[in-house]
């Protein structure tokens, strides 16, 4: 199994779900965080006093998927997500090593 | 006589006798009490208290980071409660009782001799000693701009309400109860040195004496809701017609007119520091509006009862751009953390405002004042402005020492650090 984490434009939230709902993966989590790569800033003025904001808002999409589908739902997110400029995001693979259901007990692919 | 014919003349005369002593008091009631001025100012009393709660309270609230807010909310409201118990137990007394050039006596002390039936012009005395008490209410409440963020809750209460009894009132009392400025024909018609000069000033030395919050200016310390600054700014704007045209204490065409610059100034104002902005920083800001509309309001305050509305239009323009540049230019240079410009919108307008009413009272430029002459007015209004200075700076000063002597004014580091909401009251602004 792997874990992928996806770190994209806040305004593709949309577009990244259901293309992954159209691959079949059925589940995810979603989380608001800030970050940078080589996207500036911008500078923010309250009465005279500049402030430079390096830390932009971005969405993190966390998703597990059995490993034949894990290819897919990257390509899937890259084309989604992707706008062509700087600030587009990055994702992120990692080996999965257990996946349970709560309620069930289920493990492994079973659980996703 | 006593035969039924003189009987019924007896009783007209009586009647005529009776109905006589009943109009005599409402003969005296017509000279006294109007209704018309009573209702005006019972108005404006309210619209003033919302003034500061929730106005001043939402404006400094949404400016400070979300970790103080509540400490800003609180100290409006405790020093709305606290003020109004020291001002009539002594500061009325202190601000309009007979007295010297300096100070009234105690001979209104707990408002004795103050009952529903005393007037004061044409609306009870009570109702006056309630109207000026809002005004004694968001004179110490503007200070807090000053010092937001780093001052003991305890610290505040013991500073505002000893400035409150022996510098508020007092300076009231030369300009507006009968003291020396009044006297010497100072035109202040709602507070341009009682409350704004006085406040300011109190607030630049508040912000010296306590130094700057850790990590002024290089840390960001932004706005946490600009929101409910806007909110609180237009409840001030709204409110001010209470401040200015009430200060009129009458239903007529001077608070009309009062009013009517009111509205004029503001609007001049809000764009003139709009304007400057853009052409600065090349985009008009939200927070730049908000500040320069209480530019206006603050420098029309002296002139309110003066002035005419182009006067109004002149008075609103320039304290936009003059307070602008204190805000921003002059107190970056001078590097003193006024963290919500105190000092520079309400010092520095109230000095505007008062010195531009000795310019545009002048009825050659649309006043409607008797002045000597606008070199002679502008000297007086000097005189007024200066001495509210000095005694406000040096009274501060003194009374910012033995508070801290006593109890400290300043939270620890750590407290500044974790915020004044948790460590000063326990509590948290917002727990989504």
């Amino acid at each position: 199994m792997k874990y992928i984490i996806s770190i994209i434009k806040p305004g593709k939230l949309d577009d990244v779900r259901e293309v992954l709902s159209g691959i079949g993966v059925t589940g995810m989590t979603v989380s608001e965080v800030k970050g940078f790569g080589r996207q500036k800033g911008h500078t923010e003025l309250y009465r005279g006093a500049e402030y430079t904001i390096d830390f932009i808002p971005k969405v993190k999409i966390e998703v597990a998927v059995d490993d034949d589908l894990a290819d897919e739902a990257v390509r899937a997110v890259v084309s989604a997500a992707g706008t062509g400029k700087i600030g587009d995001g990055k994702i992120f693979l990692l080996n999965l090593q257990e996946a349970i259901r709560i309620r069930t007990g289920e493990s492994g692919s079973e659980a996703l | 006589m006593t035969s039924g014919y003189f009987l019924p003349f007896k009783k007209l005369r009586a009647a005529a006798l009776a109905l006589l002593l009943l109009a005599i008091p409402a003969a005296a009631r017509a000279e006294g009490l109007d209704s018309g001025d009573t209702a005006w100012i019972i108005t404006a009393t309210a619209l003033v208290l919302f003034m500061t709660i929730p106005g001043l309270a939402l404006f400094y609230g949404g400016l400070v980071r979300t970790k103080n807010v509540l400490s800003v909310l609180m100290q409006c409201f405790a020093i709305t409660a606290l003020m109004t118990i020291l001002w009539v137990v002594a500061g009325y007394t202190i601000s309009f009782g007979e007295g010297n050039a300096f100070m009234g006596n105690f001979g209104k002390a707990f408002l004795a001799g103050v009952g529903p039936d005393s007037l004061s012009g044409t609306i009870p005395e009570i109702l006056f000693s309630m109207f000026q008490l809002t005004f004694a209410i968001i004179t110490p409440a503007l200070i807090i701009g000053a010092f937001a963020e780093r001052m003991k809750f305890s610290a505040m209460l013991l500073f505002t309400g000893s400035w409150m009894l022996l510098i508020y009132s007092p300076v009231c009392h030369w300009v507006w109860g009968g003291g020396w400025l009044m006297n010497l024909g100072a035109l202040d018609f709602a507070g341009g040195t009682v409350v704004h000069i006085n406040a300011g000033i109190a607030g630049l030395v508040a912000a010296l004496v306590l130094g700057k919050r850790k990590g002024y200016p290089n840390t960001m310390m932004m706005p946490h809701s600009l929101t409910l600054s806007v909110v609180g700014a237009s409840m001030l704007w709204v409110g001010w017609f209470g401040f200015n045209a009430g200060s009129a204490l009458a239903a007529n065409g001077t608070a009309g007119m009062a009013l009517a610059v009111t509205q004029i100034s503001t609007g001049a104002a809000t764009l003139s520091w709009m304007f400057a902005e853009w052409m600065r920083h090349g985009k008009p800001s939200v927070l730049g509006a908000i500040t320069g509309a209480v530019a206006g309001l603050v420098a029309i305050t002296p002139a309110s009862g003066f002035v005419g509305p182009m006067g109004a239009i002149a008075i609103g323009a320039i304290s936009g751009i003059v307070c602008f540049i204190s805000a921003t230019t002059m107190k970056r240079a001078l590097g003193y953390d006024d963290s919500l410009d105190a000092f520079g919108v309400h010092g520095v307008g109230g000095l505007v405002g008062a010195m531009l009413t000795g310019i545009f009272a002048a009825p050659a430029l649309g006043g409607y004042a008797e002045i000597p002459g606008i070199g002679g007015q502008l000297w007086i209004q000097f005189i007024g402005s200066a001495a509210t200075i000095a005694y406000s700076a040096v009274g501060s000063f003194i009374l910012l020492k033995i508070i801290d002597m006593a109890v400290g004014l300043r939270v620890t580091e750590e407290e500044e650090i974790t915020g004044l909401d948790i460590t000063q009251h326990d509590e948290k602004g917002y727990n989504y």
